[in-house]
């Protein structure tokens, strides 16, 4: 038998049966503002982190809502907590204490990644 | 005693007056600026149709001759005092005390002043100005150029400037500052081909009658380029042009980007009046100052307190379209509260 080597890669499509929504409901918990964003991506326009890296403070609202896990566990210490994305943001969301907030919670929540 | 005064004569209060008068319906207005037409006055042309604003402040001052309802101009509401008969006296900045039965607000907005969003620059660069400027200077034909006296290889348009701003503490939409951006920026690439147009927009309200239509040909017909994201900041350049800073979040990229002009679409609040007035005769107004009407759907036009009537953007940001619309059915709720009282 000849081996051609196909497989399948895993599905693209968002799938909100296996999403965990543990690392959201913790954070809006505790920081309800996080909820009233509208991506406007100001944040990410006076992020110095997103001038030189991947990092992308606005993206994190829709990571963690679709469970994104890896990738925000990846990035996030990139983030240096200058507060600069707080003066900007227009629904005020402490942005700075949701950075503390996905910290703790990847670390202390039981999160399926 | 006259029947009705109405504060405010825009083009909400001179709607009022006219419909009222074809009622049978005497009413006075009090205008606090020395002529009539309120912000109409202010402006280059109308969306959708690309129509004159002076053209309908000119109708309206005709109707008003045609039906010989009077004005006072120069005339600021200071005070409103109900009188035990249900009755109200008018203290304004005359000697004269108005009596009337029944009062319309149509007090107006005020426009957002962008000198609170400090970081846009407005007051600081000269080439930062606000959309109510710009209307200005296509109503009094001024050539349009970089402070530098170069021609605009770009401009770039601001949305929700004092709208949807926790910061100005401003949560509503302004609703009408996403057209105004579309029309200007149309009108802006009709009179300099040239020019490339930004438009940083977080979301485009196209709610209106041939809004999104004005939208699709801005960017079919004439180019302009929409970009979605909040603009953080905006510094001078040594060449004295502007570098914003956005994200493009469609992209999820960080974006820089140099611009000859930048143009602040600016929002709509409540005037200041409408606290005094609203406190002076207890009319329930919302955290924004803007008056709250007994029932949004049913009788958008009566107040809380009996015989105060509200007519136009005294209400929200609302277009002409929607404004002169509200003052009429304004106007039939007065009628239909004094009706009663002329029969008898």
């Amino acid at each position: 038998m000849n081996k051609f080597g196909f497989s399948t890669h895993a599905s693209r499509v968002i799938d909100y049966e296996t999403i965990d929504t543990k690392l959201i409901s913790y954070i809006v918990e505790n920081e309800p503002s996080f909820a009233s964003c509208i991506s406007c991506g100001s944040c990410t326009a006076t992020c110095s982190a997103a001038n030189l890296t991947y990092f992308n403070i606005r993206r994190l609202n829709v990571q963690i809502r679709l469970g994104e896990f890896e990738e925000i566990q990846q990035e996030i210490d990139k983030c240096m907590l200058c507060g600069k994305c707080m003066l900007v943001c227009p629904r005020g969301i402490n942005t700075r204490n949701v950075i503390m907030l996905i910290k703790r919670g990847l670390t202390t929540l039981e999160i399926k990644k | 005693m006259i029947d009705v005064i109405i504060i405010g004569g825009g083009i909400a209060g001179l709607e009022t007056a006219c419909t009222l008068h074809t009622q049978g319906i005497e009413s006075l207005i009090l205008e606090k600026e020395k002529e009539i037409g309120g912000k109409l006055t202010q402006w280059d042309s109308l969306f959708p149709s690309n129509r004159n604003a002076k053209e309908l402040v000119e109708t309206y001052k005709d109707e008003i001759q045609k039906h010989t309802i009077t004005v006072y101009v120069n005339t600021k509401v200071i005070a409103i005092k109900k009188q035990n008969d249900g009755t109200f006296e008018i203290f304004t900045s005359r000697e004269i005390v108005f009596k009337a039965k029944t009062i319309v607000i149509a007090s107006g907005y005020s426009i957002f002043n962008a000198e609170r969003k400090e970081e846009y620059g407005y007051a600081i660069y000269p080439n930062v100005i606000t959309s109510a400027d710009l209307e200005h200077m296509f109503a009094t034909k001024k050539e349009l150029k970089a402070p530098s006296g170069r021609t605009l290889e770009r401009v770039a348009f601001i949305h929700c400037v004092g709208s949807r701003d926790e910061k100005v503490g401003n949560h509503y939409c302004s609703r009408l500052c996403c057209v105004t951006g579309v029309k200007q920026a149309i009108k802006i690439r009709q009179m300099l081909p040239e020019t490339h147009v930004f438009n940083f927009y977080m979301d485009l309200r196209m709610y209106g009658l041939g809004f999104e239509e004005m939208y699709r040909e801005a960017q079919e017909k004439h180019g302009v380029q929409f970009i979605r994201g909040r603009v953080s900041e905006i510094a001078q350049t040594n060449e004295g042009r502007l570098q914003l800073k956005a994200e493009d979040t469609l992209a999820a990229r960080p974006v820089r980007m140099q611009v000859d002009m930048v143009v602040l679409l600016v929002g709509m609040e409540a005037p200041e009046c409408n606290s005094i007035l609203g406190k002076s005769c207890n009319i329930q107004y919302n955290a924004a100052q803007f008056i709250v009407p007994q029932d949004i759907h049913y009788s958008s036009g009566i107040t809380s307190a009996e015989g105060v009537f509200v007519s136009g953007t005294s209400i929200a940001p609302l277009s002409v379209f929607d404004t002169i619309n509200h003052a009429r059915s304004t106007a039939l709720a007065v009628s239909n509260f004094l009706m009663p009282i002329q029969n008898e």
